[in-house]
């Protein structure tokens, strides 16, 4: 199977040359789609195949005892065969035998397909560990050590070139590196000392500069370690929930040995001497086979699907953990609103006519790169139809640059001198030059501030003298289908809850138009810290997303904190995951993720124990009605002959794993929608559909059986 | 009249009388089990015992007061029975064998009330009075008292503590069993059972020859007979005998005292979890089982095959000619369900799947509606089952009333329900399999089979009912079925009362949209079907080999 991995690797020479700082949000949400949104793993037959000999290595006792059920099913297909021997006159008891193997084999079969999916991209990932020599500062000399010998703590340099040894922090420098290795992304990112943009992950490649790296992990446990680890399922441990379900699987499993292994005395009073054989098949008929083989190759698939949209979850727990969410925390730039601030209109002072101050505004913004300057541009382009002055038809301009102290920027070209920017210093501005500030704008800036928008005051100095022209209207633009999403989390029970540095006017207007439940505005890493903790005081499950250092003890606060790649290694250690896209929207899919493993399990548990009621109406009457003619009557599917009722239950409930194999790793469909109608819906597939489904299998199986001559 | 109206019209004035008593009785014992304030005389009780009401108990100790309070209710009832012959006011009757004093002491103390003799033929005043009936008393508080405790782990948060054992004891005796108690003897004694210490009294037949009645407390013990779910008779024909259950009005209002608590239980559940509709669900769910047992009870009754059942409009032979088929199938049907096995027909008469439904029914867990607080318990354990593989579907981490059923809590409620099927079975099968126990059976063939099973159900689901026929007064059935009525009560308590203190513990997990309704009917019906499938279908093969077997033949 082909996975991004390995087609960016291919790209990896063909690295354009811009650098953003961040992957692009290539999946902005577009709100309701007919299909489920999470599910469409893929599924290859071929792959059945291809696992068959991890299946059979999986037939060690050592390693089915994990799963209790699938363990008697295998000391079952043992006793029968033993028995098979000391008659081998008998087909049945060979038939099935043979079928008890193969319901062993198909549940390791599943599992095997499950980490086999695992197994392909854990190969990519090996081939971007190669062995690299480090390059040790020690004394401000280099010396050369294989990556391996790096400890905590150890300085190491790259330039252009270089693979990076080891997971770490720059300490020194800034370079463009090539992350493509994990991340499937192509464009270079941004790695400099100090900040939130200071973590390298090794394996990466260094594109430009020369970077000094603080190495922060040991060798073995570096990131890419953890990440094979984690997509072959090595280090897969059962989460909380998995385990449980395995303690009521197992229980089950035991009241229905019970009930077969106290069947042989009241059967012989009845007057019916029951085989070995015979009981075996009851048994494995009536103990949840169906969940038990295929639980753990759910679990597996639930943590591939977040790979596959580049997630990576530290841990299993964390999955489950996010079905359960009830409150996200959502950072307002880049998650709920596109990442910058747009013009959305010029409004002149009086005096002024609105083309003048698109004029003057599209001229300020010119040399300025910022997506803000850009939308400054293109509205007065769309707006106004004027034409975007290249920076080059302006001879002897003189671009000033936006300064954190001057806070404007702009242009003095032709003896103008225009300039944009935060209004109270192109006010300043102004009066400094000795013009006249209208009080048309400080109105129309109040105007704005409260409508949740952000002014940039125009001015110019020319011939007239300084004056304001107007004000631009920079607008949080909230992403499309953002408030269909939020109206479905309310409706899945989830609040929202928008996190914004921004001043609480302009955070409700956001808020609002976005429509999620709650903001916390100014908001402070201290501040998220204390929601949370409120939030988990009243019982609440609490996700989150974060880059900065400043972010990683909420992060590790948070129930499910997923860090971005891009951030600090700090935010990253703190989280239980780790998005590799670095587009904090995900944190809706990774809810839908966990939410549909849980549901994917309890489906599949209801289906399992439904089906023993169709079992019972095949084997009871085959095992009884010599005896007791009456219970022929329970014999409602009519089925032809007592051995073939019997074998056609137990290749129905084998075959059954294998039908089902591509719905545990796919997981079952998943809408959106409150739990009562969720309920219905699951309750009415799985559970009816469970009861009726082995009624016309196993009619099915037998009406073919009976058609094989001699029988 | 039709005897089939008249059931029907039983059964709604039935329905109608418990509709009444439930919400009054309900939140009365919810008040009783949440109130800081001691009555004087249970005051002095508690100062006899030695035991302070106040201190707040986590469910070590709790499960502890259980224990060493039944304990010492089994050895006292033990040597009770023991020096009978040499107690006054025990009509000369000798000392019970120590095989059956311990059947009958555990029998007892269990809240069974199983019975391997006959009383009017072996158990004195003394031993009727202050043993047998005081134990129907504290068996039944012990009950409601777990009930209880289970229904505070769920009520409470962030704390361990489950209320006080000695507290809920005296509480539930004094201001619950004892009024309600008071009350019924004395309707019983309108309607003409007996109540007096007078002694045995020779009466001439019609047919000739003589027969043996004796006086006793009859009233008073009938009373908490039904009223605390222990079942126990009398004498030996239970609610069968004149003394005990003379007209149809004192039979339909023996069944309605048998399902007074554990009905208004649920209310009480309700109150105390504050969701009254909680408690409606959990009502639905046991409404509905016991409905449709007596629906299906009825229909197989009814049914007229053959001559004998056509002339007498139904299977007649063991019930009571003043009762009828409609009245004695609520009252089998009733008894069964809940842990009382009061009779007042034979079970073992009953047509082959009616029996089979008996068997059901407590097979179930007895839990629709069950016994006073075990019934509740039980539901409950099966409830957080239900919501365990539900919860799942709606795609969160399972949790009942804001408490999350976690790894432990599974662990707990797997291990309540493993053990009736694991004592019921496996000391079946070592009935079957051993050579001298079979010869207790009365009948062959499935019929025979079914005597045996039927104990050992009745028995490790601590109902008392017999399949009459069996001859249960032997060693290996005092003894066995003593274990299987001790482990059948008090195992299931202890995980009863740990999954308490685990729930306890937890902080609640508020309620959202996400959040699995279980106060819908769409739960109840889960539930039911869970409790069908889960607990029914593990006796498939048996009752195929028993009951189905006898009543499908043709």
């Amino acid at each position: 199977m082909t996975t991004d991995i390995t087609k960016q690797k291919k790209q990896e020479d063909a690295v354009s040359t811009t650098t953003p700082t961040r992957a692009p949000h290539s999946d902005v949400p577009t709100g309701h789609k007919d299909e489920g949104r999470v599910g469409a793993g893929l599924f290859d037959p071929k792959l059945l195949l291809k696992s068959l000999p991890d299946a059979i290595r999986k037939l060690d006792p050592r390693v089915m005892v994990k799963s209790p059920v699938m363990f008697v099913v295998l000391v079952g297909s043992v006793l029968t065969t033993v028995f098979s021997f000391t008659d081998p006159g008998d087909w049945f008891g060979w038939t099935i035998s043979a079928w008890l193997w193969l319901t062993v084999i198909f549940a390791n079969l599943a599992e095997a397909v499950a980490e086999g999916r695992g197994k392909a991209q854990a190969d990519t990932l090996r081939k971007a560990k190669t062995d690299t020599v480090a390059r040790r500062l020690v004394d401000d000399r280099e010396e050369q050590v294989p990556g391996t010998e790096l400890r905590i703590g150890d300085l190491v340099v790259c330039e252009a070139g270089d693979v990076i040894p080891g997971d770490g922090d720059v300490v020194e420098g800034v370079a463009s590196v090539d992350e493509s290795a994990i991340t499937g992304e192509s464009a270079p990112v941004i790695r400099e000392s100090g900040g939130d943009r200071s973590a390298v992950t090794g394996g990466t490649k260094v594109l430009s500069d020369r970077i000094v790296i603080k190495i922060t992990t040991k060798p073995g446990e570096t990131f890419i370690d953890r990440m094979i680890n984690l997509v072959e399922g090595a280090a897969r441990q059962k989460t909380p929930n998995e385990i449980a379900l395995n303690i009521l699987l197992a229980s089950l499993t035991i009241i229905f040995l019970l009930a077969v292994a106290t069947l042989p005395p009241l059967a012989d009073y009845a007057g019916t001497h029951l085989t070995m054989v015979v009981l075996v098949a009851l048994l494995v008929c009536l103990i949840p086979t169906t969940i038990g083989a295929l639980l753990s190759a759910i679990g597996i698939a639930g943590m591939d699907r977040l790979v596959q949209r580049n997630v990576l979850a530290m841990s299993g727990r964390a999955v489950e953990a996010a079905g359960d969410v009830s409150t996200l925390l959502l950072d307002k730039t880049g998650t709920i609103t596109l990442g910058n601030r747009q013009a959305a209109e010029f409004l002149p002072v009086s005096g002024t006519s609105e083309a003048d101050l698109a004029d003057a505004a599209q001229l300020s913004s010119l040399a300025d790169e910022t997506p803000e300057g850009r939308s400054i541009v293109v509205l007065a382009k769309e707006k106004y139809g004027l034409r975007e002055r290249h920076q080059g038809e302006l001879a002897q301009a003189e671009w000033i640059e936006f300064t954190a102290q001057t806070r404007m920027s702009g242009v003095d070209v032709d003896g103008r001198k225009v300039r944009k920017g935060a209004a109270g210093s192109v006010i300043a501005w102004v009066r400094e030059r000795g013009g006249e500030v209208s009080e048309d704008a400080d109105t129309l800036a109040n105007r704005i501030s409260e409508a949740g928008g952000t002014p940039l005051l125009v001015a110019i100095e020319d011939t007239d003298g300084a004056r304001i022209l107007g004000v631009i209207h920079l607008k949080d633009v909230v992403k499309d289908g953002m408030r269909e999403r939020f109206e479905e989390l309310r409706r899945m029970g989830i609040k929202t809850v928008m996190i914004t540095g921004d001043n609480p006017l302009t955070a409700k207007a956001i808020a609002d138009e976005a429509g999620v439940d709650d903001f916390l505005a100014e908001a402070t890493p201290e501040d998220k810290m204390a929601l949370i903790k409120r939030e988990q005081a009243g019982g609440k499950l609490v996700a989150m997303t974060g880059d900065g250092t400043n972010d990683a003890p909420a992060l590790a606060q948070a129930d499910v904190g997923v860090a971005m790649n891009t951030g600090t290694s700090a935010a990253k250690e703190a989280g239980n995951m780790v998005d590799l896209d670095s587009n904090p929207t995900k944190l809706i899919e990774i809810v839908e993720i966990g939410k549909q493993l849980l549901i994917t399990r309890g489906a599949l548990t209801t289906f399992s124990i439904a089906n023993d009621v169709a079992k019972y109406f095949a084997i009871i009457p085959a095992l009884f009605a010599a005896v007791y003619p009456g219970l022929k009557q329970l014999n409602i599917m009519q089925l032809s002959s007592p051995d073939s009722a019997i074998l056609s239950a137990v290749i129905f409930n084998a075959l059954i794993i294998i039908a089902l194999v591509p719905l545990a790793l796919r997981g079952v469909q998943y809408r959106p929608m409150n739990a009562d109608r969720m309920l219905r819906r699951n309750l009415g597939i799985y559970g009816l559909g469970g009861l009726i489904a082995p009624f016309i299998g196993i009619k099915v199986i037998d009406l073919l059986i009976s058609l094989i001559p001699g029988l | 009249m039709s005897p089939v109206l008249a059931g029907v019209l039983q059964l709604l004035a039935l329905i109608a009388a418990l509709a009444l008593a439930y919400r009054p009785l309900g939140d009365y014992m919810a008040r009783v089990y949440s109130s800081d304030k001691h009555l004087r005389v249970e005051k002095w009780i508690y100062r006899g015992i030695g035991a302070n009401p106040n201190t707040e108990m986590r469910w070590p100790a709790y499960l502890r007061g259980v224990l060493a309070f039944s304990a010492a209710g089994v050895l006292f009832l033990y040597v009770l029975q023991r020096v009978q012959g040499i107690l006054p006011g025990s009509l000369g009757f000798a000392s019970i064998d120590p095989d059956q004093a311990f059947n009958t002491a555990a029998s007892f103390v269990s809240n069974t009330n199983w019975q391997s003799y006959y009383g009017e033929q072996a158990m004195g005043h003394v031993v009727q009075t202050a043993g047998l009936a005081v134990q129907n008393f504290v068996s039944a508080a012990v009950g409601i008292a777990v009930a209880v405790a289970l229904v505070r782990g769920f009520a409470r948060s962030r704390t361990g503590e489950l209320g006080n054992f000695w507290a809920d004891l005296v509480r539930g005796v004094v201001r619950i069993l004892l009024p309600i108690s008071v009350i019924a003897a004395i309707v019983l004694v309108a309607c003409g059972v007996i109540q007096n210490f007078s002694g045995i009294h020779e009466v001439g037949q019609f047919t000739g020859g003589s027969q043996q009645w004796n006086g006793g407390a009859v009233a008073s013990q009938e009373a908490i007979k039904e009223v605390g779910t222990n079942g126990g008779g009398y004498f030996n024909a239970n609610s069968a005998h004149p003394f005990e259950n003379p007209n149809p009005f004192s039979n339909l209002f023996e069944i309605f005292l048998l399902l007074l608590i554990p009905f208004a239980l649920t209310r009480t559940f309700g109150r105390m979890v504050g969701s009254l509709k909680q408690g409606y669900a959990i009502l639905a769910t046991m409404a509905t089982i016991w409905l449709g047992f007596i629906c299906l009870m009825w229909w197989t009754e009814f049914a007229h095959h053959g001559p004998a059942f056509e002339i007498a409009g139904g299977a007649m032979e063991g019930k009571e000619q003043r009762f009828g088929i409609g009245a004695s199938s609520i009252f089998s049907i009733s008894t069964t369900l809940t842990s009382t096995g009061a009779v007042d027909s034979f079970h073992s008469s009953n047509t082959g799947l009616g029996g089979g439904l008996n068997l059901l029914g407590m097979q179930l867990g007895e839990i629709a509606p069950g016994g006073v607080g075990s019934g509740l318990y039980g539901m409950l354990v099966m409830a957080i089952i239900a919501v365990f593989i539900a919860g799942l579907m709606v795609g969160r981490t399972p949790e009942y009333l804001g408490k999350k059923i976690g790894t432990r809590e599974i662990k707990l409620a797997a291990c309540y329900i493993l053990i009736t099927p694991a004592l019921v079975l496996v000391f079946t099968a070592a009935a079957m399999a051993l050579p001298t126990p079979g010869n207790s059976m009365t009948n062959s063939g499935a019929h025979g089979f079914s005597e045996i099973l039927y104990a050992y159900t009745s028995a490790s689901n601590n109902n008392g009912s017999a399949f009459a026929g069996l001859n249960a007064d032997t060693q290996w059935f005092n003894s066995t079925l003593g274990l299987a009525m001790l482990l059948g009560r008090f195992l299931p308590m202890v995980f009863v009362l740990a999954l308490a203190g685990s729930l306890a513990e937890q902080k609640p997990v508020p309620a959202t949209a996400g959040t699995l309704r279980t106060e819908k009917p769409l739960f109840t019906g889960l539930l039911v079907g869970a409790i069908l499938i889960i607990t029914g279908l593990t006796y498939f093969p048996a009752l195929a080999l028993g009951p189905l077997a006898e009543g499908l033949a043709t």
